[in-house]
């Protein structure tokens, strides 16, 4: 359960070069800590952040958070709300709301229990690879739930975090110039019978699960936040700054 | 001097981009670094900015085409200089057949170059040439001052008659003469789909029915296994009853060959999938016999593997009977067109609360349409409804006939 003998084990070329700087080199990382933040919210929080970002007011900052229960459905196509299964009326039983979403991918699901984190970090000048991106996001999720027990991996073709034939966390990423919104969601005690309501993941015998179905009682959630972010900062050579105190504070490893 | 805009290079291993939007139009000013379009690579968006300022003169890759790294995209003009503005048409298209706005239209006698005059054409004239896609330049007019006629238009469209219609037949709708008009070719899909529905309307005597069934025990139902895990969705229960009604009909699960009746032994229960680009039928084969949960596992197998064009094209062929489900999108019920050489299809309208009266008194009920479209020829109106009653009633006592199945353990 020890993040630090996981984070030894690293063999990340990212991890790797970076480690060789001493902390103070490392580009600013802004944590926040932001609970429950329904998706219209945190998406119009993004557009400004972004922008912001781009004119350089701000440094790269990772935002933390959760969603009430949201299905997203990008909205490339006519076709789109087809993925999700479940009637409006059925939904909005279930307090779900459905949003239509300026952002490619397929529909998703968001709800409470998911600890969502939407990095808005400037990818340039060394780091301007969407591949690279997103592995690099797969292997803080990777390192976080690992240093739980959980030994989460990738699945060829495919983006996310997996756990046998299992989707544990979904990345949907969107670049700006370089700067990224949107990110990651992993689901740690996400309602999973809610991705019933949508055409799951996408993919042939796969499925859905949770931290906490995989190892049962989840930490408190300010623990898995730290735990996030030091794995964020890690694999993104970025150093946490102190005013992001929220996550760290709560950070008892150290 | 223009600039040529190129799809970017998104990383090392990445060898295409797909164009998802173009955020400014032809013609409009745009600046350095200014976002321009929208590309998606993977599950990755990204927002591509103007290598230069000046004006968006040229389209030259259509939203949802995929082109190479380092293709040109785009031509960025000098604000102020004359650029040649490209309507936003796709290559392969020739300009031969779509009507250039009236101010270059000029008849060829009057058409000195750099002074086109405006041509006076009647309206009936200007819709001819519009239906037909006439390019009126082309046109040599016979009536008083040169005018063109209809007849002209007429002589014209005869004359180069094998242009107006494509290999499958279609009537060409020419484009408007409007620059915000935009022209692109059907995908393949799209042209299958259109030729299919159209050979069926043309082939079978289409007839709806609709029943009202009520879904509050399968609510029940499904609350129920859903407190333990996973539960088949609605549409699931719905393709188990058709399956089993079908097994007894065998009628309703035939096709016409000629002057004979087809009667297939299977069932093989296709579902309609919208997709972004069009829409497919995958077939759950041998759907009569299959659990509840083996045909619920079906769907989603099917639609993920549809949507992810993992679909091979053994799972698209030998339905017998199809299942549509715009009920999703909130539609009561529809008036399907029959999946040839199929004879029915069943059209799945919004599960929604409504009251209905039971015993004299008001309840709320969860209820849907179902719609079944069948073809006149091989079925009546008698036997399609006894069908969709047959459907009805296996629904509605879901619970009770298969309770046992509905409580098999599943995966935790």
């Amino acid at each position: 359960m020890s993040l630090s003998s996981q984070s030894d084990t690293v063999k990340d070329d990212s991890a790797r070069g970076f480690g060789v700087r001493s902390a103070t080199d490392l580009p600013t990382l802004e944590v926040r800590s932001l609970g429950l933040v329904p998706y219209g919210i945190a998406l119009e929080m993004q557009r400004e952040l972004v922008a912001a970002r781009q004119a350089g007011e701000i440094p790269d900052r990772l935002l933390l958070l959760e969603h009430t229960a949201v299905i997203t459905v990008g909205v490339r196509g006519p076709g789109r709300r087809n993925h999700v299964l479940a009637s409006p009326a059925e939904l909005r039983d279930r307090g779900i709301e459905i949003l239509d979403v300026h952002r490619g991918g397929d529909v998703t699901y968001h709800g409470p229990g998911q600890l969502v984190g939407y990095p808005v970090i400037d990818l340039k000048p060394h780091r301007c690879d969407v591949h690279r991106y997103v592995q690099d996001l797969e292997e803080v999720l990777i390192q976080t739930v690992a240093s739980f027990g959980v030994l989460a991996g990738r699945v060829a073709g495919l983006t996310g975090v997996w756990v046998g034939n299992d989707k544990l966390a979904a990345i949907g990423v969107r670049l700006s110039r370089w700067v990224t919104s949107h990110g990651f969601a992993l689901n740690v005690t996400t309602n999973l019978d809610h991705f019933r309501f949508i055409v799951p993941c996408g993919l042939e015998g796969r499925g859905v699960t949770s931290l906490g179905r995989l190892i049962g009682e989840v930490p408190p959630r300010p623990e898995l936040e730290a735990v996030v972010a030091d794995a964020f900062a890690q694999v993104f050579g970025r150093r946490i700054s102190e005013g992001s105190a929220e996550p760290r504070a709560a950070n008892s490893r150290e | 001097m223009p600039t040529d805009v190129l799809m970017p290079q998104m990383g090392e291993s990445i060898t295409e981009g797909t164009i998802v939007r173009w955020i400014k139009k032809i013609g409009e000013p745009i600046d350095r670094d200014e976002p321009l379009f929208e590309i998606s690579t993977d599950k990755v968006d990204a927002e591509i900015p103007s290598p230069a300022a000046g004006v968006l003169a040229q389209i030259r890759v259509e939203v949802g085409q995929t082109v190479p790294v380092n293709s040109v995209v785009a031509v960025i003009g000098s604000r102020g200089e004359k650029v040649a503005l490209a309507p936003a048409v796709p290559v392969s298209r020739t300009q031969q057949d779509v009507i250039p706005p009236a101010s270059t239209s000029g008849p060829p006698s009057a058409g000195t170059p750099g002074a086109p005059t405006r041509r006076h054409l009647s309206p009936v004239v200007r819709r001819l040439a519009v239906e037909h896609g006439v390019d009126m330049s082309k046109v040599v007019g016979t009536g008083v001052g040169g005018r063109i006629t209809k007849a002209d238009v007429r002589a014209y469209v005869e004359q180069r008659a094998p242009s107006t219609r494509d290999a499958a037949g279609w009537m060409k709708t020419a484009a408007i003469a409007d620059p915000e008009t935009r022209v692109e070719p059907m995908s393949v899909m799209r042209r299958r789909i259109a030729e299919h529905m159209m050979t069926s309307r043309r082939t079978s005597a289409h007839v709806h029915t609709v029943f009202e069934v009520d879904f509050s025990d399968i609510a029940e139902l499904r609350a129920a296994r859903s407190a333990s895990g996973t539960t088949p969705g609605y549409l699931s229960y719905i393709a188990k009853a058709v399956a089993d009604a079908l097994g007894t009909m065998p009628i309703i699960n035939a096709s016409v060959d000629g002057d004979d009746i087809v009667f297939h032994e299977q069932v093989n229960l296709g579902v309609a999938v919208a997709l972004d680009w069009g829409l497919i039928v995958p077939v759950i084969k041998r759907a009569n016999g299959l659990s509840i949960d083996k045909i619920d596992a079906a769907i989603i197998d099917l639609a993920s593997r549809a949507r992810s064009k993992q679909l091979s094209p053994d799972d698209v062929e030998g339905g017998t009977f199809t299942i549509t489900n715009p009920g999703g999108f909130g539609s009561l019920f529809g008036l399907p067109i029959i999946n040839q050489p199929q004879s029915a299809i069943l059209c799945v309208g919004a599960i929604e609360k409504r009251p209905v009266v039971v015993d004299d008194t008001i309840v709320v009920r969860l209820r849907a349409f179902l719609t079944l479209g069948f073809d006149h020829r091989l079925i009546d109106g008698a036997a399609a409804d006894r069908f969709l009653a047959r459907v009805r009633d296996i629904l509605e006592s879901f619970s009770r006939e298969t309770g046992a199945r509905g409580q098999a353990p599943v995966a935790s």
